[in-house]
């Protein structure tokens, strides 16, 4: 590999393939030692649940768990806004010496007393993990109090697995919340899964979906409540599209309700026009299909000259892509190719085997993959590549912009919405204005003869 | 989130809505990153780290680098010293820092890996260095990592050599590069020889010069730590923050210490600028800051109708709430509810004796305190101003309150890193925020017949 000696740990050469080679080693843990971007297991809990809206989380652990996952998403909201709060035991030392249950047994108490809630996650953190509080019994025993309000247990310690872990932790919660009530008549309408409402993007497929006639029972978890969510079995399909986070969930209604899945994706022309058109076919009746390829048919001929014009700013530009999950990474893929832009890098936290896979076969074949990079890292390719964009996160962004790269942000914080048609035209308008910005001309010094 | 919040205030003992704090890790790290090619390095899982990166990452809007053990399931039962030792030989290896600063979770700390002597079993390669701090998640905040992580750089490095430099040391505590800048500047105007431990300035304000240093020049130097103890007193600011770094380099090299407020407000500043002036000798104040005071009091005077007895809510951190507070009363302003996350009586009889001075009767101040209890008092007794963290943002929009950023974190605003509020400068930019904020606030909800163009 062409890479400067010194940049890249041995340990992680396995970690990082060319466009044409196979076997990229991923869905490992990260090495010791290096600035790693990943989150852990409690955090994938958190951020796949915390979209319900009227839910409570209780945090079982020291402040800081419950601090930084405090309003973490810009998801909203069309009914409660009690998610957006944060609870937390608060642990202290006394608490970890001698069992933080009574303090846990005490703060859901406190909860229900006080919030009148119908539904409470409490996690366990690290610390939890370690120490021994059993969560689940103490979750039980303030069921058995309180027979109105769901109490559910999330194990969640930090450390036992990768953040991808906490998503199937999160999946479970759901799938004990919805169990009980599993036998539910069937009515027309599709469960949409790996959606969290980040401004706004659940109302958007929504809007979609029903305009061709076709009902979302339920989200998982943009957007969702207690009751709804409890509606679930009664779908007749659901469709996912955040697969890394919510594939397991659609496989555990698939096994114990079975309702079929299908993975889709709203993030570009192409795959938003696909994925109507999948749905409308798998679900609906001729009529549901024809006014999907109507609706497909308008908004594409109201997008596509648009992007038109953003095409001839932005071709020929190259990206480097270094998001949390492998599906996204493989939308933006196939949207800078329908721009005319090359992805020179592409990286997830959390890609699987599969998603790399795909990745490999639409990517250019010089295209750099990486799993699990850290900054060195991506500087080190971004420099190679010579790109002109780096899409990311919230920590990826300062380094872009000081390795005097434009960035655009495709995290669980934006405050706008990249689904859909809608999406589309709000993502170009972003790549444009960040790549095209007259302050890059300014970067470098004044000497810039 | 707007309309949860009961107005029926009920005593809470096992929950904690609304933080008005964090935990220690996040403060080591943000200390840590104010020393010269020093890589922080957590000893836990993954999250935490990451966690700390991307808060520091969301208010300074610079990347915070950042290192962590990475434990897993496996390290959790059979202890962490393996992953230790690969994970700073991983570090020394690829990004080349001077120091490692290894700070603890609540997990390593539990387990009870015991850093001190799994480091002296690190080989550390000649001219390098490796330090590390205490921080439990579970005991006191992110305040308390802060300093804990300058008592493990104290700790380490520092001695006396029996040859004094003739310098003070400057302590500034849990400050912005903009506050640090500026504390600077004043040092340097007063004529004072000075080493100021820690400086995230010219690291967390790095410019942009299209190439990504992972570590830029600011810093304090290993040299000038280990200086530390043969420095001639300790000039620290903020009692809360600074006590305990003061008292291990006392320990250790005996070197005394001065504690002074954070100089937020007149007074404070005024107290800053006279010691300043004394340990350098110089005589006289000079005049450049005869003249920024007088144009701070000239400002004050301009524009105190537009504040004078307005009733204000101030949260956050202990010593920049204490500072605050002192600035808000030289306005002629109220604290009407005064609350840090931090624990510590010293903070609470802080305050009673700054509200005591100017005969403020009904302030409600408490520590260990969190946001959503604040909220409470706020519906039952309004105020016309919140200063404090992005986190008072919720009650500000749900009660209709405007809103003053200062301390940390600031998550949802630009620039303000760099602009100060501490030093006579940095009180006119606090004093621009809340009186603009008010008149901001008078322009957009008044009738359209008494909107003013000239005031």
């Amino acid at each position: 590999m062409n890479t400067e000696p010194g940049t890249i740990l041995d340990e992680r050469k396995a970690f990082i393939r060319y466009g044409q080679e196979s076997g990229i080693k991923c869905e490992a843990d990260s090495v010791s030692g290096a600035v790693s971007q990943r989150a852990c297991v409690y955090c994938g809990a958190r951020v796949v649940l915390n979209p319900i809206t009227d839910a409570f989380h209780i945090v079982h652990g020291p402040i800081g768990c419950a601090s930084y996952t405090w309003d973490i998403r810009g998801s909203l909201t069309s009914g409660s806004d009690e998610y957006r709060n944060s609870y937390s035991t608060d642990m202290t030392e006394k608490d970890v010496i001698f069992g933080g249950e009574k303090k846990l047994s005490a703060a859901i108490d406190e909860v229900v007393e006080k919030h009148s809630p119908s539904l409470i996650f409490v996690y366990a953190t690290c610390i939890v993990g370690v120490i021994g509080d059993d969560i689940g019994s103490v979750c039980r025993a303030a069921e058995a109090r309180h027979p109105n309000v769901r109490i559910i247990p999330v194990q969640s310690p930090g450390f036992s697995g990768t953040k991808s872990h906490g998503y199937k932790l999160a999946c479970e919660a759901l799938m004990d919340l919805i169990r009980p009530h599993y036998d539910q008549a069937k009515v027309k309408g599709i469960n949409f899964l790996g959606d969290y409402n980040l401004a706004g993007e659940a109302w958007i497929v929504r809007g979609y979906l029903e305009s061709i006639g076709i009902p979302i029972i339920t989200t998982f978890t943009g957007d969702s409540c207690h009751k709804n969510l409890i509606r679930a079995p009664s779908a007749q399909m659901n469709i996912v599209q955040c697969a890394g986070s919510m594939t397991y969930l659609a496989k555990c209604m698939e096994n114990e309700f079975g309702i079929p899945y299908m993975k889709i994706s709203f993030f570009g022309v192409e795959d938003t026009s696909a994925s109507l058109l999948r749905i409308s076919q798998a679900v609906g009746t001729e009529e549901n299909i024809c006014a999907a390829k109507e609706l497909i048919a308008r908004e594409e001929a109201r997008v596509n000259p648009i992007l038109k014009e953003y095409k001839k700013r932005l071709q020929g530009k190259k990206a480097a892509v270094y998001v949390g999950g492998g599906f996204k990474a493989i939308s933006l893929i196939r949207q800078f190719n329908a721009l005319g832009m090359k992805t020179a890098m592409v990286g997830t936290q959390t890609g699987t085997q599969e998603d790399y896979e795909i990745i490999r076969q639409i990517a250019d074949s010089d295209t750099v993959i990486l799993d699990d990079a850290n900054p060195a890292e991506l500087e080190t390719f971004m420099k190679e590549k010579d790109v002109d964009i780096l899409v990311g996160g919230v920590k990826e962004r300062p380094l872009a912009y000081k390795l005097g790269v434009a960035f655009c942000d495709h995290n669980h914080e934006r405050r706008h919405a990249l689904a859909g048609y809608e999406g589309v035209l709000n993502f170009v308008k972003e790549i444009d204005a960040s790549i095209n910005s007259p302050i890059w001309n300014y970067v470098g010094g004044c000497d810039r003869s | 989130m707007l309309d949860l919040t009961p107005n029926e205030c009920v005593e809470r003992e096992a929950l904690r809505i609304n933080p008005c704090k964090t935990c220690q890790p996040v403060g080591a790290v943000y200390a840590a990153l104010g020393v010269h090619r020093c890589m922080p390095y957590s000893h836990g899982s993954q999250g935490c780290i990451s966690y700390h990166r991307t808060v520091l990452s969301r208010h300074f809007k610079e990347p915070a680098p950042a290192v962590s053990s990475s434990f897993t399931e496996g390290a959790s039962v059979f202890g962490g010293g393996s992953n230790l030792k690969t994970g700073v030989k991983n570090v020394f290896e690829i990004y080349k820092p001077d120091i490692i600063a290894i700070h603890t979770t609540c997990l390593s700390e539990t387990i009870g890996d015991d850093i001190r002597s799994i480091i002296q079993d690190i080989e550390v390669p000649d001219g390098k260095y490796l330090v590390h701090a205490n921080t439990p998640s579970y005991v006191g905040s992110h305040v308390y990592g802060y300093y804990n992580m300058m008592c493990g750089f104290i700790n380490y490095l520092s001695e006396s050599t029996g040859v004094p430099n003739g310098k003070v040391a400057i302590f500034p505590g849990w400050m912005n590069p903009g506050d640090l800048v500026e504390i600077k500047r004043l040092a340097d105007i007063c004529g004072l020889k000075y080493i100021m431990f820690p400086d995230q300035s010219g690291v967390m304000d790095a410019p942009l010069l299209g190439t990504y240093e992972m570590y830029p020049e600011g810093g304090t130097r290993i040299s000038e730590i280990k200086d530390l103890g043969n420095c001639r007193c300790v000039l620290a600011l903020g009692e809360m923050i600074s006590a305990e770094p003061c008292f291990a380099l006392e320990r250790k090299c005996k070197v005394p210490h001065k504690m002074i407020p954070y100089p937020i407000g007149v007074e404070n500043t005024d107290e800053f600028v006279m010691q300043t002036v004394k340990l350098s000798g110089i005589g006289n104040v000079p005049v450049c800051l005869e003249n920024e005071r007088g144009q701070l009091i000239d400002m004050m005077i301009d524009s105190h109708q537009h504040y004078s007895q307005k009733k204000v809510a101030i949260y956050g951190d202990p010593d920049t709430v204490l500072g605050v507070m002192s600035f808000v009363l030289e306005l002629g302003m109220t604290p009407k509810y005064v609350i840090t996350g931090t624990f510590g009586e010293r903070f609470d009889h802080e305050a009673a004796r700054i509200l005591e001075v100017y005969g403020v009767k009904d302030c409600k101040v408490k520590s260990n305190a969190d946001l959503f209890e604040l909220h409470q008092w706020i519906k039952n007794e309004s105020v016309d101003l919140l200063i404090g963290t992005t986190y008072g943002k919720q009650i500000a929009k749900a009660e209709n309150i405007p809103l003053v950023r200062v301390g940390f974190p600031v998550l949802d605003r630009y620039v303000h890193s760099y602009m100060p509020i501490v030093g006579y400068r940095g009180c006119i930019r606090l004093l621009e925020m809340i009186t603009n904020v008010f008149l901001d606030e008078r322009d957009r909800e008044c009738e359209d017949k008494d909107l003013e163009i000239v005031l």
